[in-house]
Parts: structure tokens; sequence; C-alpha cells
């Protein structure tokens, strides 16, 4: 947009990441007193790395290897009918039956909550779990459903206008968290 | 993964796709082929959308994997067909499609015996058309199923070679399937009886063998096409029995071909006809998988028509 430039703030580094990835296993962890039920559903894209590194964090605190799926949420958006093209439809995986498990619900950023009420619809489709949490890297604010996270690594805040864009290091090379601000005087 | 994203209203033919046209609605059919494994084998992304199967030839298998491909996607699927149409009763075409279009679907999913009709319909009306059988001219869902199914078993269709053998002439997926293979880098041998040949075949830039041996050779992929014995079937070749000597396909004569060859057919099979019960039910048939996989590949088709929205006619 004319007479709007983006400002790059880092708000986490590399080191700090790992910090916080840790932190949030523990309390998934403790939370769920034990790991046997578990299965970390990472929600495409960012989703999957931080499963990946939550999964990671668990084993060597609890020496178990923790299940983990991939979910494309693609499929139950609630705005397919008001944008065009289509979005491009990527895989998803749940290794087995959720049925009576403990599924967490892996996101790099909380925003509107639009993105965990397509996530919860299409893991209804998948069985009945036990219990369903989510666990998100950054609660960046400004929901638009009554959804909230249950382990949240670090809370923002934000303008609407801000983007919040979380590297990994298996997507993307790095690990930080850039907050990219908006500079438009309200 | 593919980042091109679709643009086209409707669905005609194979002959005007590019590569990476065909690789999006393959790439996107893949991600669909979960969907039937899941334990609610359907998903909300077309709720509210209405497509209209319009069916003016006699089609089972085609029909129900367009029926099945609306409903796991949550589409509402509504029927005409040749039998009860207004068109019996004397109705032009271009009042059916006008009718249609006065009831707002979403999509149209059309399969008539003259070439160009869905063409007609698409430039008529604003929903998205999908050709499912346009005479002998394309039917492009079932190009792209077979295209899913060799990449699927194969890995890869780029430097395959295909033998597609039987009624060249009067099959409604050859063309299809011929353009489909070209655009996609593979080699395309065909084969069958003078009767059942097109004149200008070898304008499609095909490789047209003298025998049913010459074809087989060396194949990766062989493509059996039904002989229509309900039709004109029958009298373009002396007997049934001749032609299974010929040109039908038996576990001896598939020796020919690559070790690990796949056989395929659009269905419905004339077993003992055009192919031997033994090779359609063996090991190296992947006949069923076409048809499961003719599923996911509608679905992604419905998918991406959807999301492109027709101009006012």
């Amino acid at each position: 947009m004319a007479g709007e430039t983006k400002r790059d703030e880092r708000i986490l580094d590399a080191r700090q990441m790992r910090r916080i990835v840790r932190r949030m296993a523990g309390e998934l962890v403790e939370q769920n007193e034990g790991v046997e039920d578990l299965l970390l559903v990472g929600i495409r894209t960012r989703g999957v790395p931080l499963a990946e590194a939550l999964a990671a964090e668990i084993e060597a605190m609890e020496g178990v290897v923790v299940a983990r799926g991939v979910l494309d949420i693609t499929l139950y958006r609630d705005d397919l009918s008001t944008i065009a093209p289509q979005p491009v439809v990527k895989e998803t995986h749940i290794p087995s039956s959720i049925e009576g498990r403990t599924v967490v619900l892996c996101d790099d950023v909380l925003y509107t909550g639009r993105t965990i009420r397509a996530a919860l619809d299409a893991l209804i489709d998948y069985g009945r779990a036990k219990a369903v949490r989510l666990a998100v890297l950054i609660d960046r604010g400004h929901r638009e459903l009554p959804i909230q996270g249950d382990v949240v690594g670090q809370t923002l805040a934000t303008q609407p206008d801000d983007l919040v864009v979380v590297a990994f290091e298996a997507t993307d090379q790095r690990d930080e968290v850039v907050i990219k601000r908006s500079s438009r005087q309200e | 993964m593919n980042e091109f994203s679709w643009s086209r209203k409707d669905l005609l033919g194979i002959a005007e796709l590019s590569a990476a046209e065909i690789g999006l609605i393959l790439d996107t059919a893949e991600s669909f082929r979960e969907v039937a494994t899941r334990p609610i084998k359907k998903v909300p992304t077309l709720r509210g959308k209405t497509v209209i199967n319009l069916f003016f030839e006699a089609s089972t298998r085609t029909r129900s994997s367009f029926e099945i491909a609306e409903k796991r996607l949550s589409a509402d699927g509504l029927n005409f067909s040749s039998a009860s149409s207004a068109l019996v009763k004397g109705e032009s075409l271009i009042d059916t499609a006008l009718n249609l279009q006065a009831m707002a679907p979403d999509l149209i999913v059309i399969r008539h015996g003259h070439p160009g009709v869905p063409h007609m319909l698409a430039r008529r009306v604003a929903a998205g058309v999908i050709n499912a059988g346009d005479g002998a001219h394309e039917h492009p869902t079932q190009a792209l199923l077979d295209a899913f199914t060799i990449r699927q078993a194969k890995g890869r269709i780029e430097g395959l070679r295909v033998a597609i053998i039987g009624d060249i002439e009067h099959s409604r997926v050859v063309r299809s399937n011929i353009h489909l293979l070209h655009k996609m880098g593979a080699q395309v041998v065909v084969a069958g009886p003078y009767t059942m040949m097109p004149a200008e075949i070898e304008a499609l830039g095909v490789e047209v063998a003298h025998n049913l041996d010459d074809a087989l050779r060396d194949a990766d992929v062989v493509m059996m096409l039904r002989i229509q014995l309900e039709r004109q079937g029958k009298s373009l070749i002396p007997s049934v029995k001749e032609y299974f000597n010929l040109f039908g396909l038996s576990r001896d004569r598939l020796k020919l071909a690559k070790d690990d060859v796949v056989v395929m057919h659009p269905g419905p099979m004339n077993r003992g006809v055009e192919i031997a019960s033994d090779v359609a039910d063996g090991p190296q048939s992947v006949i069923l998988e076409q048809v499961s996989n003719g599923v996911a590949v509608r679905m992604a088709v419905l998918y991406l028509l959807s999301g492109v929205r027709g101009g006012e006619e």
C-alpha cells in the first residue's frame, strides 16, 4: 500500500525459541500427567515443525517417542466461497485412530482463531478424541472466535496490520520470530 | 508441490490444458485420495454448492463416480438423464441450457453423444462445465484418472511407453489420453483393426503398430479399450473369437511388454473379447485402482473449478 512501510523487529532468536519450546513441552507433559496417549498434530504449514520440535523435547525429557500427525485445513476453511482461486490442498496424515487419545493441535501463530476452528472440525471427522488441546508458539491476539491456547509460548501485542513471521530450521533454515510492523498511523 | 493456481471456469478437454494445469489437478487429487481412507468420508468444502449431472447418454460408472465425488465434498448433486429430460419432449439444447442457467447451479457435469455440446453449454451458462464425454471427442476426467493411476504405479509419466489397443475410432477416452500422455512426455503407440482405426490418427503424433505384438513390445503401460458390442462393434469385426485372437490381451502376449508393465481398462470390460480374465484379475492389472482414483480426480476437478466465477451471459 502506498505510504506504508514495514519495520522488522526480531522478537525471538534461535536460543530463545528453543527455551520456549522446551518450556511448552514441559507444560504439555505436566498438564497431561504423562505422554502415553498424546498425539501431536501439526497444522500445515508451520504447525508441523512446531509439533516436531515439541515431540523432540518431550522425547529428551521423558524418553518416549510421541506420535505425530499432520493436518491440512484447506477443505474446512470458512472463506472458500469468498476467495479465488482455490487454495492448494495438501495431504493430511493422521497416523492411527484418535479415539481415546489426547490430541494436541500445534500451530505457530494464534490470531483470529479461524484456523483452529477449521482444524477442530477436521479432527472430529477422524474420530472422538479423549481431549483436544491447543499449543501455539505465539498468541498475537485479535480473536474472532472463542478459542484460547492451552500452552502458549509467548503473547505478543500486535496491530491487526502487523505480520508475525515464524521461521523454523526445518522449513526456513533458521529459528526465529519476526514481527513486521505496519508504520501507518491509525 | 504445485503452487500454480487454477483459472479456468470449465474443463472441456485435455487438448487446451498445459502440463502445469494437468500437474495441479493430479497433485490436488493426491490430497483428496486420503479422504476415502477416513472413517467419515466427507469434507464440508463444497457445502451449499449445486452440481447438475446432465447425462444425455447412459453412463453408470462415470455418473456414479461424479456423484460420489460430489457427496464427499458436501455439494448438492442433481441428476438429469436423457430418458427423463425435456430433450425427448422436443426442447432444444439451447433452451435446456437457459433453463439450467435459471436454476443457478455452480457446476454442470455433462455427457452427450455429439462432440462440442459441452463447449456450447459452457458459452451459455455462468456455471462451470465439466465434459464427462462428448461423443468420441474428449473425456478429460477419464484421461486424468488414467494418468493419476500411471503416476501412482510408476512414479512418473515422462519417458514411459504406453500402448493403447482396440477400438481407437469410437472410444471416448482415447483422444484425451493421447493429448495428456504427450503433454506429460510419454510415448504412445496404438494398435487395432483397420475398421476401428481413424484415418487421421497419425496427425495426433502417435505411432501406429501393425499388430498387437509390435505395440506390446517393451510397453510400460497397456491400455485396453472396450469393443462396443452393443453398438457398431459387432459389425466391424468378423467375430468376437477372431478379435480376441488378433487383439485380445492374454497372459502369454503380455510377456512381450516390460516385466513391470501395468494393465489398464476404462471399463466396462468384455472379458474374453479384448482382455483375458486372468490378465484382468492378474497382478499387473490396476483396473480397480482406476475406479478408486476416479473419485479422487473428480473431487479435485470439482474443487478447482468451483473456485472460479463465471461471467454473466
